[in-house]
């Protein structure tokens, strides 16, 4: 019932919506963390005190320290501790979390680009192109991501490419689903019949006017699915499939740290368990934020 | 006027949903049932013609078919049956190049000024967009060619920059139009055009299509359920009842003579700012759904001179003076 | 009749109400001072055009004006009581029983889930204690009065199963269910068919007629008040502009903004392919703080004094009154 306002407004929408999503301090909070995040990890090979990739540079007799030790040459001081390779913690952490943020931004966005194309091209094309389309993706559904993703590095073998293509086939099919939901209802609106009566051939129709109305409820779910997508390699790697051991993601750490509770050497495990954590969970708060910002209480 | 008619329809159907038959029946009539005809039948048996600078009005209310009637005359939409004549020619023997000119050559206004704009495009860039991609501008051009028809339709060209939930109802309208006149277009088909703007901005609008009907001298096909705006614009009225065209005729003939009882009523039902407290005499009954059509003519049910035949047998649309022709069973008054 | 006679004898009786919306771009005054008096058995037609406030005139005195909007300032007396001064279990009271609303969307009334029956039923056990037969007959006998075909059968069924003509007339039949002393009618008809509407103004003015239930009709369609209202009241931007008995209104209006209303209604009978008379800009900025009357930017009578100076209510006599500096001279 509130009177509409909507053409007395100057800033333009995205703007606007950035204010909002800053607004919420728990948002903001998150925002600045995910950023600092992302910064450590593209700064890695120059702030990490170690390079955990060159095995020449560990020693096996630092293996285990607990944080804070010195190191035995004294040249340097595990603030986290050492893994049983004598991998100093901190950089192991800083370099898994270049692999780990690689590739949840790489499934995720490649998720979202053949499901969304996928979703869309199925509600437009309507028949038996949709129809055909949604059974595949339904059966896709059926089955949980991580089962798919297994069977395909099974075939494909270790590495971090290969896990990230496994992930975008694991995932893909829910933002099929989502893309053609919002596809169905935008489809039918007066600007499609209009992009028709104009004579734009349907690639055209599709991508330039159908495509950008449909990606607002994308993108929340992208920033859903990106947590799972690190969560989901971290399981794989936990399982023995994922990332090889040479370059460790947060999972593999964490997934090898576990054997080390029991004899109390918990910060093998607990430190990139957090770092997870924290990625996940800021990433979550942000895609919170962005949902509830979207959401038609007056917009739209 | 001889000139030929920019649009013309003959023997327009439309049919949505399923007949009945397919595998489906056949499986049913297996089992000794019948498969429910899902059909709607929305337009049945229609002619109508547009000339260039000709208004031609058409007249419903909900489930007549006028939606339908105009998405096809627009091209939006594909007929069941029938033949569209654009300029003379068939359009479905035209080569590419025709079937081009006969597409941007007939533009739709929509009802919903707030859903016929593409709310993420930019309205300058909605507008120049199929002028550019048809190449009927040049790209340098095209700046001056949006600014220019955003003056015609009396926007600031200034705006062009922002997206369509700044502008208002009667404003978003106008990009519209101005958006619909950007590929030079002969015929424009407005359905409901008017009706969801406030009494003030409607007739800047209306006002608008007049302007641009004389400088231009464009053809309307006018879709409206609003009697008084069609009587002000028209040139020629069709009335529409349940898929059929039951009375057509030059707008002074159809207001002064109104010949079919749908249209009387029509006219009688209409609020008017004149005569204090009007005497209701209401037409009784509903609007016949158009997935169950009554038999005969589909006005009987309600129509206060209804005959035994009016039941039985649909009336055809016959002259009964100069350019006006009426389906009715009733002698010509 | 002097003015607060007048008000001793309206049924409904608005006086100064000011409901204003907060939101994020500032605060919206959706209604800006609006004075309204209804008799007992009469028809007001409260017209006016989309931001003109006037369907949160009527929210506002079904007390249904929600976050971020509220009433501000302003009474408003059914009969002696003040409904902003009254709690919400007697406002609940009220509601439905001397007060009811029937919204553009019949669908706003009806419950979807819930066959007619059951809702009317619901509707009368509300406020009295009757035994549910009891209800059900005079849900069957509200039913009758307004016209609907078999009613019986229309009992059980379910709001999607009837037409929108039909849901329009089941709403009116539940707002009559407690012979309430006024009914606020917000656009009911404008999403009809023409016919439909023609039928739905004939019974809702028969009803009102009969039981002399007060009716106030808020619409932006000038043509249906003139065949419906006793007085018409003209709304923009949030104050009543100008009020007067229907024909005196639309023959002679002082306000030029009625005037151009008026002007702007495409007429049947009248010169064929002439332009209308339109009025130049558009509605106000809800957001803009204003000095002066707050058409004076789209009037082409306004002066100095009009762009600094909001202007007054003149009311000669009861029940006509305008806000302009200059209003239309009265010919003869």
């Amino acid at each position: 019932m509130s009177p509409s306002v909507a053409k007395h407004r100057t800033q333009s929408r995205w703007r606007a919506a950035m204010v909002r999503l800053l607004q919420s301090r728990m948002a903001a909070g998150a925002g600045l963390v995910l950023a600092l995040v992302v910064l450590a990890a593209l700064l890695a090979p120059w702030i990490a005190p170690q390079n955990p990739y060159d095995l020449a540079s560990l020693d096996i007799l630092d293996s285990k320290l607990p944080p804070g030790s010195l190191s035995g040459d004294g040249s340097m001081r595990y603030w986290l501790g050492t893994d049983e390779q004598g991998r100093d913690m901190l950089s192991a952490i800083l370099f898994g979390l270049r692999i780990s943020l690689y590739v949840g931004v790489l499934a995720t966005l490649g998720a979202l680009l053949v499901g969304t194309l996928m979703g869309l091209s199925a509600a437009f094309a309507r028949g038996w192109v949709d129809a055909f389309i949604m059974r595949i993706v339904d059966i896709q559904l059926a089955l949980p991501g991580v089962l798919i993703a297994l069977v395909l590095l099974a075939i494909l073998g270790k590495g971090v490419d290969k896990v990230v293509i496994a992930l975008i086939v694991g995932g893909w099919a829910y933002f099929a689903r989502a893309a053609r939901a919002s596809a169905m209802v935008e489809r039918d609106r007066e600007y499609m019949e209009a992009a028709v009566c104009l004579g734009f051939g349907r690639g055209r129709q599709l991508l330039r006017h159908l495509l950008p109305n449909c990606m607002p409820p994308l993108i929340v779910i992208a920033t859903i699915e990106f947590a799972e997508a690190i969560a989901a390699e971290a399981a794989l790697s936990f399982l023995g499939v994922g990332v090889p051991v040479s370059e460790p993601s947060l999972g593999m750490l964490t997934a090898n740290g576990f054997d080390f509770l029991m004899s109390g050497r918990y910060w093998l495990c607990l430190f990139p368990g957090m770092a997870l954590a924290i990625v996940i969970l800021s990433f979550n708060i942000v895609g919170d934020r962005y949902r509830e910002i979207i959401n038609p209480r007056g917009e739209r | 006027m001889n000139s030929p008619a920019l649009l013309e329809l003959k023997g327009i159907e439309k049919r949505y949903g399923t007949r009945g038959g397919g595998s489906v029946a056949a499986l049913l009539s297996r089992v000794g049932r019948r498969a429910v005809a899902d059909e709607v039948h929305a337009v049945r048996e229609v002619d109508l013609s547009v000339r260039p600078g000709e208004v031609v009005g058409l007249v419903g209310e909900s489930g007549c078919g006028k939606s339908s009637l105009g998405r096809i005359a627009a091209g939006i939409a594909r007929p069941s049956a029938g033949e569209i004549h654009f300029r003379g020619a068939n359009v479905d023997s035209l080569d590419r190049a025709g079937r081009r000119a006969y597409g941007l050559g007939v533009q739709m206004v929509f009802q919903n000024p707030y859903a016929s704009l593409n709310p993420r495009i930019r309205v300058g860039d909605a507008i120049g967009e199929a002028a550019r991609v048809h190449g009927l501008v040049a790209k340098a051009d095209l700046g001056d060619h949006v600014a220019q028809l955003m003056r015609k339709v009396g926007l600031d060209p200034a705006y062009a920059g922002r997206l369509p939930h700044q502008f208002s109802g009667g404003q978003r309208q106008r990009i519209v139009i101005a958006r619909a006149l950007s590929v030079q277009p002969t015929l424009l088909v407005c359905d409901e055009a008017v009706a969801a703007l406030d009494v003030s901005v409607q007739a800047q609008v209306l006002n608008l299509f007049m302007s641009l009907r004389d400088e231009m001298k464009l053809g309307y096909l006018f879709i409206s359920h609003n009697l008084a705006v069609v009587e002000r614009m028209a040139d020629r009225v069709l009335i529409m009842y349940l898929g059929r065209i039951v009375e057509s005729a030059p707008a002074r003939d159809l207001f002064l003579r109104p010949s079919h009882p749908y249209t009387r009523a029509l006219l009688n039902e209409v609020p008017s700012l004149d005569g204090g407290t009007r005497v209701y005499i209401p037409i009784k009954g509903e609007l016949p759904s158009p997935m169950n059509p009554p038999t005969g003519c589909a006005f009987h049910p309600r129509c206060p001179q209804a005959m035994p035949v009016c039941s039985r047998e649909s009336p055809a649309l016959v002259e009964i003076a100069k350019g006006h022709r009426r389906a009715c069973h009733l002698d010509a008054a | 009749m002097s003015a607060t006679d007048r008000q001793h004898e309206a049924v409904l009786s608005v006086r100064g109400l000011k409901t204003w919306f907060a939101t994020r771009e500032g605060t919206v005054r959706s209604v800006d001072g609006v004075d309204l008096d209804l008799a007992k058995g009469e028809i007001l037609g409260l017209v006016g055009e989309s931001g003109s406030g006037k369907s949160v005139t009527g929210f506002s005195i079904m007390g249904l004006v929600d976050k971020p909007g509220r009433v501000v300032e302003g009474q408003i007396f059914l009969g002696a009581s003040d409904l902003l001064a009254q709690s919400p279990e007697q406002l609940r009271s009220l509601r439905g029983r001397k007060l009811a609303l029937i919204f553009q969307d019949p669908m706003m009334t009806l419950n979807p889930v819930l066959s007619v029956g059951t809702q009317m039923v619901e509707a009368v056990t509300a406020h009295e204690k009757v035994s549910k037969k009891e209800a059900r007959a005079r849900a069957l006998q509200s039913l009758v009065r307004v016209g609907i075909p078999a009613p019986e059968k229309r009992l059980d069924a379910y709001p999607h199963e009837l037409s929108g003509g039909m849901r329009q007339r089941v709403s009116i039949a539940i707002a009559l269910l407690h012979q309430p002393e006024v009914i606020i009618a917000d656009e009911p008809t404008t999403a009809l068919d023409v016919t439909i509407q023609g039928q739905i103004l004939y019974e809702i003015r028969r009803l009102c007629r009969e039981s002399s239930t007060a009716l106030l009709w808020i619409t932006h369609d000038l043509a249906v008040v003139a065949g419906l209202a006793d007085r018409v009241a003209v709304m923009y931007a949030g104050r009543i502009v100008e009020s007067a008995p229907t024909r005196a209104l639309i023959e002679r209006p002082r306000h030029p903004y009625t005037a151009g209303l008026i002007g702007a209604v495409p007429r049947i009978g009248q010169a064929h392919g002439e332009r209308l008379t339109q009025i130049p800009g558009s509605s106000p900025n809800p957001l803009e703080v204003r000095t002066g009357c707050a058409f004076a930017p789209r009037c082409s009578r306004a002066q100095e004094k009009c762009r600094s100076a909001e202007p007054e209510v003149t009311s000669p006599s009861p029940g006509v009154s305008w806000r302009c500096w200059f209003p239309l001279e009265q010919t003869a």
